[in-house]
């Protein structure tokens, strides 16, 4: 809505927002649920405000790639489902889709969240290839955090499934006690420019009115695996800086809820 | 064969537990969620509204569409791909029909209202947990119907006609040794509340016609439970205080 | 002998029986089939004399010549401007509509209403397929500007006004704020500070959530004094 847009840029200038909440504040609640999904090997559901999204980790056996015959594989991909806002339709992923799971993706992917070479059986023949899948539910804005989050959450809850000793097939009903290698918990945090001021989980019209947004995706101790520019107006090297603080001190924030979630952070 | 206990144990005019809420998806018009068992539905209604592509008008009334579908991750076995397959567009249509006798989309020529199902689990009976699903969520969306429709499936395994099959029993020879050379006849119903009349009857599998009638009229003691389950979960939806 | 079924004020579901023989009508939102009448949607019961009707807790705007809605601004034609109803019809907004002065044939429409600009118009005709005419000529008609619109369930609007506008004014006097209903369930509220709008805001959330429950008018002014 126009009229709501330029009421959200102007009052940016004042440092407040529509709704009330400091510029860094996230909405409430923010919440976590894990094993949704009895047929999944792992599975979150994660709220922040009232925007929804589910993540399912399905595995598989297959022929490790050639130039990597000692490593099994993952990949992210995102739905942006046409019940989940009136904005979507359906059919293949477009654009958004696509940007959403590259960039939880490579967050993942370049940490090395997952021990590739754990995921290995036979080299050259039979690895473990891993298939993230991000569903929205209800896009109510920051599709971006709640998808990295519902992601991590996601893989920390996956089981190994059994397979069955005389014909190699995976056993996806039974699941075995060995989690995955998951040996960095990498969560992308998105941070964005109103009328030059950083805001942190923007609602759908603040996502409307954004300048620029770049995606921060850290480790625990602060190491940074992926980072992703997006919008129409560029950022200056100082604010590139202010926002990796930022998406630090949140990483953490969203972190600490997710490890009250799991009882403790695990132990690798 | 015989089937003397039911796999999971219950009695063979009992359904798993079952669940409803409704208000599940914010943005949607109307949504709810239905859990039978380990089957569960999440439906949300959008409309009526403008339709794209615009030969699909109609100028005498609002149409209905259907969008049935299940999460890559929501089969038993490894990960569906996503996107339309010919099962889902055939569930899809048989779910649109059951419920379009309900519905009255006369004030609203040439819109649409769509309903979106999505399963994020499912242990057999997904068609019907949809239907029951998006029946509820198109009363929260506040669309004229003249009554509610429910589902459940009924079938033969073996030689007993039970109602709400699982997995296990739509696989009876997989999981039940006795059951070597088993039939399994399963036999998705729905039915308008008040008249119980029926608007979702498929069957796939081998089953007389005794049998079958049979299986209707105890599909209409089940639906009559999943009923007032979705009758609960509406009225709950209006806080008393 | 006729029988009532369900008590005033109940929530019923569609296929809901209400009451039984011919002493009573069907209303509003409900359907009789033989002896009895039906609920049509989800709903409050409500009897007057020997009518039932029934009415909704949600469902879609139709709308009606008079009303006051609204609406925002998706194209420009050469007629006028088409506008988003938010609902499944558009409507028109021909020029000799647009204003009380005159607008010449050369003039750059989108000089006077831009594409995206949200305007308060009274609509002025609708024919049987819903198409729709609307004005801005009248009292109270103007383009929006600042403030917040928000969207809000178009069947709890006779709430939110209040009987003969009793509830919008004791917002207005409470807060401070200018605040205009669209019976097409979007509002436009502005007020000196944004957080005396969000104090609308959340009152109109309240009316919203507790509006099928008895002493609403009680539960706004207790929420808006212990709110500031």
């Amino acid at each position: 809505m126009i009229v709501n847009t330029n009421t959200i840029y102007d009052l940016a200038a004042q440092g407040k927002r529509l709704d009330g909440r400091s510029l860094t504040d996230y909405r409430t609640p923010v919440q976590i649920e894990t094993s949704i999904s009895w047929t999944a090997e792992g599975s979150a559901r994660v709220q922040i405000g009232s925007t929804i999204v589910m993540a399912g980790v399905k595995l598989s056996l297959e022929k490790p790639y050639n130039d990597t015959p000692n490593e099994g594989g993952i990949t992210i991909n995102a739905e942006l489902l046409p019940l989940s806002s009136s904005e979507y339709e359906s059919g293949p992923p477009g654009i958004k889709a696509i940007e959403l799971a590259r960039v939880v993706d490579r967050g993942i992917r370049e940490s090395k969240a997952i021990d590739l070479k754990k995921l290995c059986i036979a080299p050259g023949e039979k690895a473990w290839f891993v298939m993230v899948d991000l569903i929205t539910i209800n896009d109510a804005g920051n599709l971006y955090d709640v998808a990295g989050l519902a992601a991590l959450a996601a893989l920390k809850s996956a089981f190994f499934p059994k397979i069955d000793p005389e014909t190699g097939a995976i056993l996806y009903k039974e699941k075995t006690a060995v989690p995955l290698p998951l040996v960095k918990e990498p969560l992308p945090i998105t941070i964005y420019k109103i009328n030059g001021k950083l805001f942190v989980d923007p609602t759908k019209e603040e996502e409307e009115t954004y300048e620029a947004r770049l995606t921060v995706a850290s480790d625990p101790d602060g190491t940074l695996s992926a980072i992703q520019k997006g919008g129409d107006m560029p950022l200056t090297v100082d604010e590139i800086a202010q926002i990796i603080d930022l998406a630090l001190t949140k990483a953490a924030f969203l972190r600490g809820i997710l490890t009250t979630h799991y009882g403790k952070a695990l132990h690798h | 064969m015989v089937y003397r206990k039911r796999l999971d144990g219950r009695k063979i005019d009992e359904l798993r537990p079952v669940e409803a809420k409704v208000g599940v998806v914010s943005n949607a018009d109307g949504s709810a969620s239905f859990r039978i068992g380990k089957t569960w539905a999440i439906a949300a209604v959008y409309g009526p509204r403008e339709i794209f592509p615009r030969f699909l008008q109609n100028p005498k009334r609002g149409i209905l569409r259907c969008h049935y579908s299940m999460m890559p991750f929501s089969g038993s076995g490894e990960r569906i791909r996503p996107g339309s397959n010919r099962r889902a567009q055939e569930i899809s249509l048989v779910i649109q029909k059951s419920l379009e006798p309900v519905v009255d989309l006369s004030a609203f020529p040439n819109a649409v209202v769509d309903i979106f199902v999505e399963l994020p689990q499912t242990d057999a009976g997904t068609r019907c947990a949809a239907i029951s699903a998006a029946s509820m969520a198109l009363a929260v969306a506040g669309i004229p119907m003249k009554d509610l429709v429910s589902s459940v499936a009924v079938g033969k395994v073996d030689d007993k006609v039970v109602v709400d099959l699982d997995y296990m029993e739509e696989h009876i020879e997989e999981f039940n040794p006795e059951s070597a050379a088993a039939s399994v006849a399963d036999i998705p119903v729905a039915m308008i509340h008040n008249t119980k009349e029926v608007t979702l009857l498929q069957m796939d599998g081998k089953v007389s016609k005794e049998d079958l009638i049979y299986a209707l009229e105890l599909a209409k003691k089940g639906i009559e439970q999943v009923y007032a389950t979705q009758v609960k979960a509406l009225k709950a939806y209006f806080p008393s205080e | 002998m006729s029988t009532i079924l369900v008590q005033e004020r109940a929530i019923v579901v569609p296929g809901e029986a209400l009451a039984e023989g011919m002493d009573y009508l069907p209303g509003d939102n409900t359907y009789r089939e033989q002896e009895r009448i039906y609920s049509k949607v989800l709903g409050l019961v409500s009897l007057s004399g020997r009518v039932l009707k029934i009415t909704p807790l949600a469902g879609p705007y139709i709308p009606k010549i008079d009303d006051k809605i609204i609406a925002k601004v998706t194209d420009i034609t050469m007629s006028g401007w088409r506008v988003d109803t938010a609902t499944a019809y558009s409507a028109m907004l021909n020029v000799k509509d647009a204003s009380s002065r005159f607008i010449k044939k050369e003039e750059d429409l989108s000089q006077i209403l831009a594409i995206g600009d949200y305007l308060v118009v009274g609509i002025i005709n609708v024919t049987s397929q819903n198409l729709i005419d609307v004005t801005m000529r009248a009292p109270g008609l103007h383009k929006i500007e600042g403030g917040r619109i928000i969207e809000i369930n178009c069947q709890k609007v006779p709430r939110v006004i209040g009987k003969q506008g009793s509830m919008i004014s004791l917002l207005k006097e409470k807060t401070g704020c200018d605040i205009t209903v669209g019976q097409n369930g979007l509002v436009w509220i502005k007020g000196s500070t944004p957080e005396q709008e969000r104090r609308v805001e959340s009152a109109i959330r309240l009316i919203e959530l507790k509006s099928h429950l008895e002493g609403l008018t009680e539960k706004v002014e207790k929420f808006l004094s212990e709110v500031q």
